[in-house]
């Protein structure tokens, strides 16, 4: 802001803010029309389905004055516009129906299964980014010469290859050949709920409780699902990395900086490096809301019991209440990580602003 | 070289060809040249070469049958007989993925049929006719991207059962949006040229002016994008598979057989270790071909290859 000089600073300071305000208004619009739309889709699914949601509570026994009456209570009998309204305002209010299959309130049932899910997403992208981004800086620095290539094609072979397949010979060479880490599962049966429950993330949990046994089983699960996960986001991130940093290396700054004199490690892993930062967070950002996806065959794979398989089994089940509630809350994370990868953009770019 | 041989490439290459004919050839050439000098690029054709022709040759190749039972042969591994051994049914796994190439090369072509023409139609409507209608369209199109693509296929299977059809329904049903951007892109740099101007001063309704006159030239930019997306596609079907919700059994689905052998991985590896291997070729390869693509189609955004 220093450019613009003390001259009718205050006036544009006003201006560029209400412009931001307005951004961000016009975001957070946006975000609650696409939020409606997302409700509108599950909500229509819902609809479509070929079991009728009537006879499945009252049971194909009942006479037509129990079934009429169980359409009124269940708000069937109203026009689809109403059952819709009534619909956001249950999920408004944290109500997402029961799940048939374990007789729970779906959302609590996804207020027990989110915390794998976080805990294995996570541990994934901190793998994808550790990797990944020097990976992607090598590459451009190595534009064209060997590096490059076998980093570009690591990246192809991670692009292409189907997650359960992936996951499935990391278990036959990791746990069934070589027995370097443990199977399917989140911990060894006998640590199951020896650790009090905090934040649900059983690394952290164990690691609060000072249980290091737990905390050592929990990590042997973990790492394997975690690394296969891992591959697909330091795929993603390295080719995202590598693209950036050719834009910025091919910059005057970057010249400048030669010509006076400093380290090429320094111009590459400090002043190139530094200036991708912001488009690199909202890539990582990207990258963690694409694992909720890739999460779903990994949990299944892993038998990992988090919101991925809770969604697959209820869908095996025909369970429809936990499949759409399952659905709507990834949904729901999804558009919030866009969101949030757009407003930390707007938030550090001075070029965005 | 022999000299005929050199006349023709000259011809090609010449820097004033005498007719358009020539020049487009010319071009198409200097593209073809570009494109099988990327050998990554090459590989990746030759995989879907060689996919097709195990599709169209599945009979002859496979040899025998993919969904003959054979229980006295069950759980044999890889052998003279069986090259790639046999599944718990006492099936050929050879044949299986052989026959397999058949579903994969249809799921795509028809998810491709379907989600390529509705992206073109809604993209070039928003596009040309813009105000609410664009408003509208393009709020719809952003629902769709919101959603991760393997979940909203889940849940359009779920409700509309599982299948081979409905899966390929439920992928088009979440493949179509970016082809809708792409090509809603180009209508508003066609949409106020002289030629479109020109049309429309002739009386041409907005409906002829979309269909015949802005929708082909939208084509070829949407058909770079599916063949990019043709991995994606695959990995999905898969992924359905996989779950039990793409194509029932014993239709021989990559994905479904290598579900059908997880319950064998750690003894009888082969069952699972075979099909998977398939996907990935089959999705490298459309990988590998869509990068050389766009490598050649886009100089800017060059791989450094």
């Amino acid at each position: 802001m220093s450019i613009l000089g003390p001259v009718g600073l205050g006036g544009r300071r006003v201006e560029l803010f209400r412009r931001r305000l307005c951004g961000v208004a016009k975001l957070l619009g946006t975000l609650l029309l696409t939020f409606l739309g997302l409700l509108l889709v599950t909500f229509l699914i819902g609809r479509v389905v070929p079991v009728d949601p009537v006879l499945a509570a009252v049971g194909d026994r009942a006479s037509a004055e129990v079934y009429e009456q169980a359409k009124r209570e269940l708000g069937l009998d109203r026009p689809l516009y109403e059952q819709f309204a009534v619909y956001v305002w249950d999920v408004l209010r944290g109500d997402l129906g029961k799940s048939v299959l374990t007789a729970r309130p779906v959302a609590e049932d996804i207020g027990r299964f989110f915390p794998a899910t976080l805990e294995l997403a996570t541990l994934a992208t901190i793998i994808g980014v550790l990797l990944g981004v020097p990976a992607g800086v090598v590459a451009a620095v190595n534009r064209g010469r060997w590096p490059d290539q076998v980093i570009r094609v690591v990246g192809l072979v991670g692009y292409s290859m189907p997650i359960f397949w992936l996951g499935l010979m990391g278990l036959l060479l990791f746990y069934g050949t070589l027995g370097w880490v443990a199977g399917p599962g989140r911990v060894d049966i006998f640590y199951e709920g020896m650790v009090p429950s905090i934040t649900g993330m059983l690394l952290i949990d164990s690691a609060l409780a000072g249980d290091w046994a737990v905390w050592r089983s929990a990590f042997s699960h973990i790492i394997l699902p975690a690394g296969t996960l891992g591959y697909f986001s330091l795929a993603y991130i390295s080719r995202m990395t590598r693209s950036f940093m050719l834009e910025q290396l091919g910059q005057e700054y970057v010249t400048t900086a030669r010509v006076k004199g400093l380290s090429e490690w320094r111009v590459v892993w400090r002043h190139a490096l530094g200036n991708i930062m912001v488009p690199l967070i909202t890539v990582i950002a990207l990258s963690y809301a694409q694992l909720l996806e890739g999460s779903v065959l990994t949990e299944t794979v892993f038998a990992w019991p988090g919101l991925g398989r809770y969604i697959t089994s209820s869908l095996l089940s025909a369970d429809m209440n936990a499949v759409l509630g399952g659905t709507l809350v990834v949904g729901a994370v999804f558009i919030g990580l866009n969101l949030l990868s757009d407003l930390l953009y707007r938030v550090l770019d001075p070029r965005a602003r | 070289m022999t000299a005929a041989n050199q006349g023709w490439r000259a011809r090609l290459l010449s820097d004033a060809p005498a007719s358009r004919g020539q020049a487009r050839l010319g071009q198409w050439y200097r593209g073809w040249l570009t494109f099988s000098g990327n050998w990554l690029a090459m590989l990746g054709l030759l995989i879907i070469l060689a996919l097709l022709v195990i599709a169209l040759l599945a009979p002859w190749i496979a040899g025998q049958s993919p969904i003959a039972q054979d229980l006295a042969a069950r759980l044999q591994p890889p052998s003279a007989e069986h090259w790639f051994g046999t599944d718990a049914f006492g099936r050929d796994i050879f044949a299986r993925v052989v026959y397999g190439a058949r579903i994969t090369l249809m799921i795509v072509v028809l998810v491709a049929v379907t989600a390529a023409p509705l992206g073109l139609l809604v993209g070039t409507v928003a596009g040309y006719l813009g105000g609410w209608v664009d408003a509208v369209l393009m709020r719809i199109t952003d629902i769709f991207l919101a959603f991760p693509r393997l979940i909203l296929a889940l849940a359009f299977v779920a409700a509309l059962g599982p299948g081979i059809e409905n899966a390929v329904l439920a992928i088009a049903l979440t493949a179509w949006p970016p082809y809708a951007r792409i090509a809603r892109a180009e209508t508003l740099t066609l949409r106020g040229s002289d030629f479109i101007a020109a049309i429309r001063l002739q009386g041409a309704s907005p409906s002829r002016i979309i269909r015949a006159h802005i929708m082909p030239l939208c084509l070829s930019s949407v058909i770079v994008r599916v063949t990019l997306d043709m991995a994606g596609i695959i990995l999905v079907a898969a992924g359905l598979g996989f779950l039990g919700l793409g194509a029932q059994p014993p239709l021989p689905e990559w994905g479904a057989d290598v579900s059908a052998g997880r319950k064998f991985l750690l003894d009888q590896w082969w069952i699972a270790t075979i099909p998977g291997l398939a996907i990935f070729i089959v999705s490298l390869g459309f990988n590998l071909l869509g990068d050389g693509l766009r490598d050649t189609l886009d100089p800017k955004n060059g791989g450094g290859g």
